[in-house]
């Protein structure tokens, strides 16, 4: 483990120096162990893949007694369960097509028909490692390797809100229209941020994530569903 | 209500800024130069976070429907309200129908716009500050364009009598700077060479410049190795250092999370400095502690207190 300051009202805590499961687990355990702990301090914490920042009024809430709790927190973790996550949201996706514009081009680069490189991205459940990029954007853990293909060499400028892509060995979905270099295999109709919900953020960082593959005509129906408000999340126990 | 009778070159609804959604991925956003807002909205009599619109360089042209009490701080565009020049850093009264118009800032980049009872748009998640990238807070989630009219929200309090800041009190504002940093948290990443260099030269601040992060350029910062890292997260001030060895400066609207090896970040009362400086300027870079860190944000605190304190005796002698 490593403090490391971040500005005067920063506190990083690394727990490892990989992109893996376990130390991610461990980063999302102190995250609920300084909400639940320290909630009355008003802190912020922001975890990623193997570190939590820790944000705070470095005038009412003084450095080095933060850290020396921080220390105490991340010290008592024990053994972290790594492939269990707390929940898991189900993501309907309709691949391919206009949607997915880059399918065929994943199915070319890897040597698969379409449709096994849809089984291939629908199979596993992902681990919410961090959100991050934009808001709601999911870094996802657990792609599989023979879908590792290389990003566009020219970003594209507007990728539409809901566009699921590949990219570099990662795999994510744009939460709002944004530019981006991966390669867009399919489109979500659900909504990863919408600030008019009540629970704006479809995803938390920790969650399981698991792709469904849906037709064009069950998109669109999700799609008009949304549209009329219902934003209804699908989750597996 | 006021509304835009020319936009300008980029202006937005900012307050405070969007804290408790950054493990969501949602950037703080907010004004850039928070000092300048929070005073802004002190010799309105509004609370400090208040929305105000931030100005960037040009500041167009705006008119008051109804009477109002106003003032502008930050970078000096030398404001006009009719034809009568207004003070930076003060407040005046508004009759309705009256147009307030602005030239080009001559040193800086922003100016707050502040109204007595604040710019009223939506709360988005807490904040109506303007995150522009995903569409979110401000009017419609976007920069002010002509024609836009935004209402004003209902006052509080007593109104401050019009009041213009002491000289003496005016911060200095754009032309170059000196920024504190504490360093890390990649500190190690870089050569003791890489660090020096860093801590000794001037960068210049490039045209590419935003609301996001500012790009410099100068002498290259030496570090170990690559300059990627697992991506981690990322604060408004954070100084990141891709391959090419030119610092980066993350600004109000940096995102949460971000790839490059950080070697310090501004402290936060310094980071107006980095948002009224413009293409050309020259930043420096000195070393601070954690101490000396808090005693600037303790300072800073305790002015606005005080100003807020003066200003309200002006509406107390009325």
């Amino acid at each position: 483990m490593r403090i490391l300051a971040q500005g005067e009202g920063g506190i990083v805590v690394e727990l490892g120096d990989t992109i893996d499961d376990q130390v991610n687990a461990r980063v999302h355990a102190l995250a609920a162990a300084v909400r639940a702990r320290l909630g009355g301090l008003g802190l912020e914490v922001v975890p990623s893949y193997r570190s939590l920042l820790v944000l705070h009024d470095p005038v009412e809430t003084p450095r080095a007694g933060l850290v020396r709790r921080l220390r105490a927190l991340a010290g008592n973790l024990g053994d972290t369960p790594a492939t269990v996550p707390g929940r898991v949201v189900r993501l309907p996706v309709c691949y391919g097509g206009p949607l997915g514009p880059d399918l065929d081009e994943v199915a070319t680069l890897t040597g698969m028909t379409a449709g096994a490189v849809v089984a291939l991205h629908a199979a596993p459940i992902y681990r919410v490692h961090l959100l991050g990029f934009t808001p709601g954007f999911p870094y996802l853990g657990g792609l599989d390797p023979a879908l590792n293909v290389p990003r566009l060499e020219v970003p594209r400028s507007r990728i539409p809100a809901g566009s699921v892509a590949i990219g570099g060995g990662q795999t994510g979905v744009y939460p709002v229209e944004s530019p981006g270099g991966w390669r867009l295999v399919g489109r979500t109709p659900l909504r990863l941020f919408d600030p008019r919900r009540s629970r704006p953020f479809l995803l938390a960082a920790g969650d399981g994530l698991r792709f469904v593959a849906i037709d064009r005509e069950a998109f669109e129906a999700a799609a008009r569903r949304v549209e009329a408000g219902d934003g209804t999340l699908e989750l597996e126990p | 209500m006021i509304t835009v009778v020319k936009a300008g070159l980029l202006a937005s609804v900012q307050d405070l800024g969007r804290p408790g959604f950054r493990d969501s991925g949602m950037p703080l956003a907010g004004a850039m130069d928070r000092y300048a807002l929070a005073i802004a909205n002190l010799l309105v009599g509004n609370e400090p976070g208040a929305a105000a619109v931030e100005l960037t360089m040009l500041g167009g042209t705006w008119r008051f429907e109804a009477d109002a009490l106003a003032a502008v701080t930050g970078a000096d565009m030398a404001g006009t309200l009719d034809g009568a020049p207004v003070g930076p850093w003060s407040s005046f009264r508004a009759r309705a129908g009256s147009q307030l118009t602005f030239k080009p800032a001559a040193r800086g980049v922003r100016a707050y716009l502040a109204v007595r009872g604040g710019i009223d748009v939506p709360l988005v998640l807490g904040s109506r500050s303007t995150y522009t990238r995903a569409g979110v807070g401000g009017l419609d989630g976007r920069a002010l364009v002509t024609g836009d009219r935004l209402q004003v929200g209902p006052a509080q309090g007593r109104a401050p009598k019009p009041w213009a800041l002491p000289a003496g009190a005016v911060p200095p504002c754009g032309g170059g700077a000196t920024l504190r940093v504490l360093l890390g948290p990649q500190d190690d990443r870089f050569t003791a060479e890489g660090i020096a260099t860093f801590l000794s030269s001037g960068y210049r601040v490039t045209p590419q410049n935003d609301r996001m992060g500012y790009r410099l350029e100068g002498p290259p910062v030496a570090m170990r190795d690559a300059p990627d890292i697992i991506t981690d997260p990322l604060v408004p001030g954070a100084v990141q250092v891709p391959g090419n060895g030119q610092p980066i400066v993350m600004g109000a609207d940096a995102h949460t999370t971000g790839g490059y090896v950080k070697i310090a970040t501004v402290i936060g009362p310094d980071l107006r400095l980095l948002a009224q400086a413009r293409p050309g300027d020259l930043l420096r870079f000195a070393r601070t502690t954690q101490a000396a860190a808090v005693k600037a944000v303790r300072a800073e605190r305790a002015g606005l207190a005080a100003l807020a304190r003066r200003i309200a005796n002006t509406a107390r002698r009325r």
